[in-house]
């Protein structure tokens, strides 16, 4: 008899909307073993050519039918430093479920048939974590006597640390920001990724000798060059996709239009929903726009929601996408909880101009329908815009959740270091050596914007380069 | 990020202006004329920049000063000596540009008077001749006198009520230099109407002038926009586009009204 998926325990949208407590409760054993068991144990499975890290998902799913939950744990670790984090914040559907075999063909996403990988590991790291499995370090002497520094601490400055450490290296992580975590702390909300099971990893770090420097930015308080004669012996920059994209229309600098970066560090790492307990404010507007289909997009869409409801307004938060559903790029559980949660949607709508009071607040924004044409460069079909079809929409807080851009603070300060087109910093696709010897990169830094999992790819290159040098001298 | 020395410059009439010296040898060794620091009072603090306004290498230590306008500068104004901040990150932005351009006319308002001090240091010392204007709404509230003296060839006080130097605006005075010499460059740090009035006047002579603009931040790190800013109908970031940019071309209009969009706010929590 053909099993159904397991579904995941989540609270209620009614409850949840209310507040940023996690939403997917994760499963039980009983329900992992239960999903665990749908698995086919393919001959030649696919599904981990879908994992950017190359996870042995076959391996990790069987031993959890096996209750060998402590063997997965380690199976997995094999490949992902952060089981915990990834099971929550992968977009399986495009990744590994999207490669199962029991996704059907030609689907632009996983079947709601395929396993639930994500949530199995998820299960599988919080069992590691709550029991205390920690990778036994492997110090090797000779690479001890070698320091690296590594720039931003987001997923990929984490991963590369971790991976380093693991081995003796001597790491120091240096974050511009206050808190550590980069985008995981930043810009993802607690409700997705709380902020303790981010700190468990980032303890482990810290527990196998990794050396936190926060409040300090590379590229104003120390170059490159003097990294380098500080003793350090290579550079790792993990800088992220930091800086957003606007939409470049009339009236988009007006007071309440937020770009995603800002409304979400409002919010996540400032922790301006609790104003005034914390001293950060953030607005919330009573017809509230979402332009974009991202993961940023919904989660701004979810926290906007949350802040509404705690001020005790009517709910009304819309998305506004150029394109249709099936294009959006979040990830499709994103969507359905956004819905779920009173999200509204309008597709095929492109913003034309934002119109504010006397007080230089916006009050309205001017729309444009369109239909899709051709496909474009991106395979994706390109919306056309339909003539006379201007509307116009009630918005009194805006975010623009169009895109991130790579930061250019370390880059302008290090004209040696080569970038592309996009201002991205070019490195060898084998080593993520960049054109500086000894500087490696990785994650949004290199591809643009990217998945948590891809940076952890990324990094974990670099570190295996870093410490094929160190092995050599 | 402990505070060494905490020194109250003038407190009058409920307007307290505060400097604090700060143990940071990184920002120290590094910090520019025109740059600033972003800083956290504690762990729920909200993070606000502030312009260096000294720093010395050998100690290691950084200046700022401060008037105590808002709840968070009221928050640094009750730390002392012995107390840490929880975060100090910089130094931020470009540095002001530093040459001999021949003769300066540098117009500070209010605490904008501290954030000239070190652009008025480093212009002397570049050979500049260097004239000053400071503004002030009368002789009590007027700071750093002495110390922008000693670096100015010329210097004029304007207070609103004539209390002290010369009753009327900082932009009289400017006036009446313009109108009777030439000067290659204007530098102005002050309240918003204050700049925007340089610039209006300056712009009639055609003189070029720089501006530090003081947009809310948050990251400061170019993550976030929230200190957009309109600048010859161009979108720039000041926490790394600037915070210099050419006072004749930035829209004065919308940077008043973006410093006011969490005015609610503020009066709310400075009441609790």
């Amino acid at each position: 008899m053909k099993k159904e998926p397991v579904k995941v325990r989540e609270v209620s949208a009614q409850i949840r909307s209310g507040n940023f407590q996690e939403v997917v409760l994760g499963y039980s054993e009983e329900e992992a073993l239960l999903e665990a068991s749908r698995c086919l144990q393919c001959k030649n499975p696919v599904c981990s050519s879908g994992c950017p890290v190359g996870i042995d998902i076959k391996k990790f799913i069987f031993q959890v039918t096996q209750k060998d939950y402590q063997g997965a744990y380690f199976t997995i670790k094999e490949k992902n430093n952060f089981p915990s984090i990834c099971g929550r914040v992968c977009p399986a559907e495009y990744q590994c479920r999207k490669a199962c075999i029991l996704t059907k063909k030609g689907s632009p996403f996983a079947s709601e048939q395929a396993i639930n990988i994500h949530f199995l590991e998820r299960f599988v790291g919080d069992y590691g974590k709550n029991n205390n499995l920690e990778i036994k370090q492997e110090v090797n002497e000779k690479l001890s006597k070698f320091k690296v520094a590594v720039v931003g601490s987001g997923p990929a400055g984490l991963c590369c640390a971790g991976e380093l450490a693991r081995q003796g290296v001597k790491v120091d992580i240096f974050e511009s920001l206050h808190k550590t975590g980069g985008v995981l702390r930043y810009g993802i909300p607690p409700f997705r990724l709380p902020w303790e099971t981010l700190d468990f990893e980032i303890d482990y770090l810290k527990k196998i000798g990794v050396n936190f420097v926060t409040n300090y930015l590379v590229g104003k308080a120390k170059t490159i060059k003097e990294l380098f004669s500080d003793g350090y012996s290579s550079i790792f920059l993990g800088l992220g996709a930091g800086v957003p994209s606007f939409l470049g229309i009339n009236g988009e600098n007006l007071c309440n239009i937020y770009s995603v970066n800002e409304f979400l560090t409002r919010v996540n790492l400032m922790s301006a929903y609790k104003f005034p307990e914390f001293h950060t404010p953030v607005n919330i507007g009573k017809h509230v726009l979402i332009v974009g289909g991202g993961n940023t997009a919904m989660d701004s869409a979810r926290v906007a929601l949350r802040l509404q409801k705690l001020k005790g307004y009517p709910l009304n938060t819309t998305i506004i996408y150029r394109r249709t559903e099936v294009e959006m790029p979040a990830r499709r559980l994103e969507i359905e909880h956004a819905k779920e949660e009173g999200i509204k949607f309008e597709f095929l709508v492109q913003p034309k101009e934002f119109i504010g009071d006397d007080q230089g607040f916006v009050k309205k924004l001017t729309c444009l329908r369109s239909e899709l044409g051709e496909p474009d460069s991106s395979g994706r079909r390109r919306p056309v815009i339909i003539d006379g079809s201007e509307f116009v929409l009630d918005c009194d807080l805006c975010v623009i959740a169009v895109g991130l851009k790579a930061n250019q603070i370390l880059i302008n300060s290090t004209p040696e270091l080569k970038t592309d087109k996009y201002s991205d910093v070019i490195v060898d696709a084998e080593t993520m050596e960049s054109s500086i010897k000894g500087v490696f990169a990785g994650g949004d830094i290199v591809g643009g914007e990217g998945t948590v999992i891809e940076a952890m790819g990324m990094a974990k290159k670099a570190a295996k380069s870093i410490i094929e040098n160190f092995s050599k001298k | 990020m402990k505070i060494l020395n905490k020194r109250i410059i003038n407190d009058v009439g409920g307007i307290r202006i505060t400097q604090l010296d700060i143990a940071s040898a990184d920002i120290a060794k590094k910090a520019l004329p025109g740059q600033f620091v972003m800083l956290m009072v504690s762990e729920k603090g909200e993070r606000i920049p502030l312009t260096l306004v000294n720093t010395d290498k050998i100690k290691g230590t950084v200046s700022l000063i401060f008037q105590e306008a808002g709840f968070t500068t009221q928050s640094l104004g009750k730390l002392n000596p012995g107390d840490s901040l929880y975060s100090l990150v910089g130094p931020l932005g470009h540095p002001t540009e530093i040459k001999k351009f021949g003769k300066i006319i540098l117009v500070g308002g209010g605490v904008g008077i501290a954030e000239i001090l070190p652009v008025a240091c480093a212009l002397k010392q570049a050979g500049n001749h260097v004239t000053t204007i400071l503004g002030s709404r009368n002789k009590e509230l007027l700071i750093l006198e002495a110390e922008l003296k000693s670096n100015s060839d010329e210097i004029y006080v304007m207070t609103d009520d004539g209390s002290y130097g010369k009753k009327g605006f900082t932009t009289d005075m400017l006036k009446e230099l313009l109108s009777r010499d030439k000067y290659d460059l204007i530098y102005s740090v002050g309240p918003i109407p204050m700049m925007k009035r340089v610039a209006m006047v300056s712009k009639e002579y055609g003189i070029k002038t720089l501006v530090s603009l003081n947009a809310l931040m948050v990251d400061a790190t170019g993550m976030c926009g929230c200190c957009r800013v309109t600048v010859a109908g161009a979108v720039k970031f000041s926490c790394v586009d600037g915070p210099d940019f050419d006072g004749h071309g930035v829209d004065w209009d919308e940077l008043e009204k973006r410093n006011k969009v969490y005015s609610l706010q503020e009066k709310h929590i400075c009441k609790l």
